[in-house]
């Protein structure tokens, strides 16, 4: 893919920590603040390479634990992994189905808080968990899955407005050519 | 299967990491301010859109409405100056007997700043938020953070023009308190039973022979140095023996809206005295 499509990504992924740090109204209302960064990553292991990958679990990774509690670069392991993974079997994978970009949210939402849990219950101070980490995990999740089709419309419209369109190869052959008249 | 340039990126992932990980703590909190930096022009803009909103509001609002509000103002500045004038009484007489009793003179903290809440913490299982003062300010790392109901938390890490505060009930903010009516002192801790609550912390290590009543005003003790004394904190919900018996818990419903915070005030902290 171009690099205006990575530069693309990593500029949405800034806007969606800022946006997860200042709006606060969905946590005051059901006590969840969802997290996009995984919905985002599974757009980018189905349409980028690794560098992209690598950029976006960097970037993002950073930017999410700078303006959080959470030890610097302790984001970054769980988003490359969900990456990697989608990246290795993208082959596989229908990715303009509406079906798979769901299921795909929703395992990269599901499991890239639990890893970076993981990792913060080997550091100091311990993170808070309760029973009700479930409920938050289980809406972080759902709403990774629905947010994830609508990262591929936001992109697709995206490239499709601000980028260069590849030019098709012309269905015109010189040595076809009906030659007429006289040689 | 991987192939091998999935393992390079793999190891450079991995290696970036635990590099980050193990970073002393004050090199990798200056690493997350600088970071942090990059959104502050966003957070300009979102500041400002917010007062312009406000503004609009306050412009459609009647005359009527306005001039109703100035008086109550006015009312409630003359009563305050009231109230001063009696706390300074208070306070000249305190220092007097202070003085013959030889115990040492206490100074008001007066070095107070406002600073608005620009941020919260992303991550759901940590409780922490964003102030628009920094060092330029004078707010240093662990000074106290409080609004006029009473304690919020305290700065934990500061960059030039931003802080970070760590809010009660944050595993990183245990703060000593004391019940007001009984002078029992205890820690307030996040709450063992609902952690992620964000209105309720615990009163842990209480005395077992403490009198304890629901709706007893628990307020910060001053030992330590970080919080001044008699910020209030919050008030006694209910209370049980924990540790077999060897002292009290008492769960406390904090004074402060931790949610609807906007404005909060800072304790700058004191000046070295000049010898």
């Amino acid at each position: 893919m171009s690099a205006f499509n990575t530069i693309t990504i990593l500029t949405v992924a800034f806007l969606v920590v800022f946006l997860q740090s200042s709006a606060d109204w969905l946590r005051a209302w059901i006590g969840v603040q969802p997290d996009l960064l995984p919905s985002l990553m599974v757009y980018a292991g189905l349409s980028s390479g690794l560098p992209t990958l690598m950029a976006l679990a960097l970037a993002g990774g950073l930017l999410a634990d700078s303006l959080s509690a959470n030890p610097p670069g302790v984001t970054i392991l769980p988003l490359f992994l969900t990456g990697l993974a989608i990246e290795r079997y993208r082959s596989l994978i229908l990715r303009d189905q509406l079906y798979a970009q769901l299921v795909l949210g929703l395992a990269a939402s599901a499991g890239v808080p639990l890893l970076t849990l993981l990792l913060l219950l080997n550091t100091e101070p311990k993170p808070l968990l309760s029973w009700f980490s479930l409920w938050q995990w289980g809406i972080m999740a759902t709403l990774g899955a629905s947010v994830t089709p609508l990262w591929f419309s936001l992109f697709d419209r995206l490239n499709t407005a601000l980028n260069y369109r590849r030019v098709e190869d012309a269905t015109f052959r010189p040595d076809r050519e009906i030659k007429r008249g006289r040689a | 299967m991987l192939q091998k340039r999935h393992y390079v990126a793999l190891g450079v992932i991995v290696l970036i990491t635990l590099v980050l990980l193990k970073l002393p703590g004050r090199t990798a909190a200056q690493i997350k301010m600088a970071i942090s930096g990059l959104f502050i022009p966003l957070f300009g803009v979102a500041g400002s859109a917010g007062q312009m909103a406000e503004q609009a509001g306050q412009a459609i609002l009647p005359r009527k409405e306005l001039l109703r509000q100035n008086r109550e103002l006015r009312r409630e500045i003359e009563e305050a100056r009231l109230r001063l004038m009696q706390a300074e009484e208070i306070a000249r007489e305190n220092a007097r007997l202070r003085q013959q009793l030889g115990m040492p003179r206490q100074y008001p903290w007066m070095s107070i700043k406002p600073a608005r809440v620009i941020a919260r913490d992303p991550a759901n299982w940590w409780r922490t938020l964003r102030i628009d003062r920094g060092l330029r300010d004078g707010v240093k790392p662990n000074c106290a953070v409080f609004t006029a109901e009473g304690l919020v938390g305290r700065v934990s890490e500061s960059s030039y023009t931003q802080a970070q505060v760590v809010l009660l009930g944050d595993p990183d903010c245990r703060v000593s308190a004391i019940i007001e009516e009984t002078r029992e002192a205890g820690v307030v801790a996040p709450s063992s039973s609902s952690p992620l609550d964000n209105i309720i912390v615990d009163l842990t290590h209480i005395s077992r022979n403490a009198v304890l009543r629901a709706g007893q005003r628990v307020v910060t003790s001053g030992y330590g140095g970080v919080f001044p004394k008699g910020i209030l904190i919050g008030h006694i919900v209910d209370y049980r023996s924990v540790g077999y018996g060897l002292y009290n818990e008492a769960r406390v419903r904090v004074a402060v809206r931790m949610n609807a915070l906007e404005e909060v005030w800072v304790k700058l902290p004191d000046p070295e005295p000049v010898k």
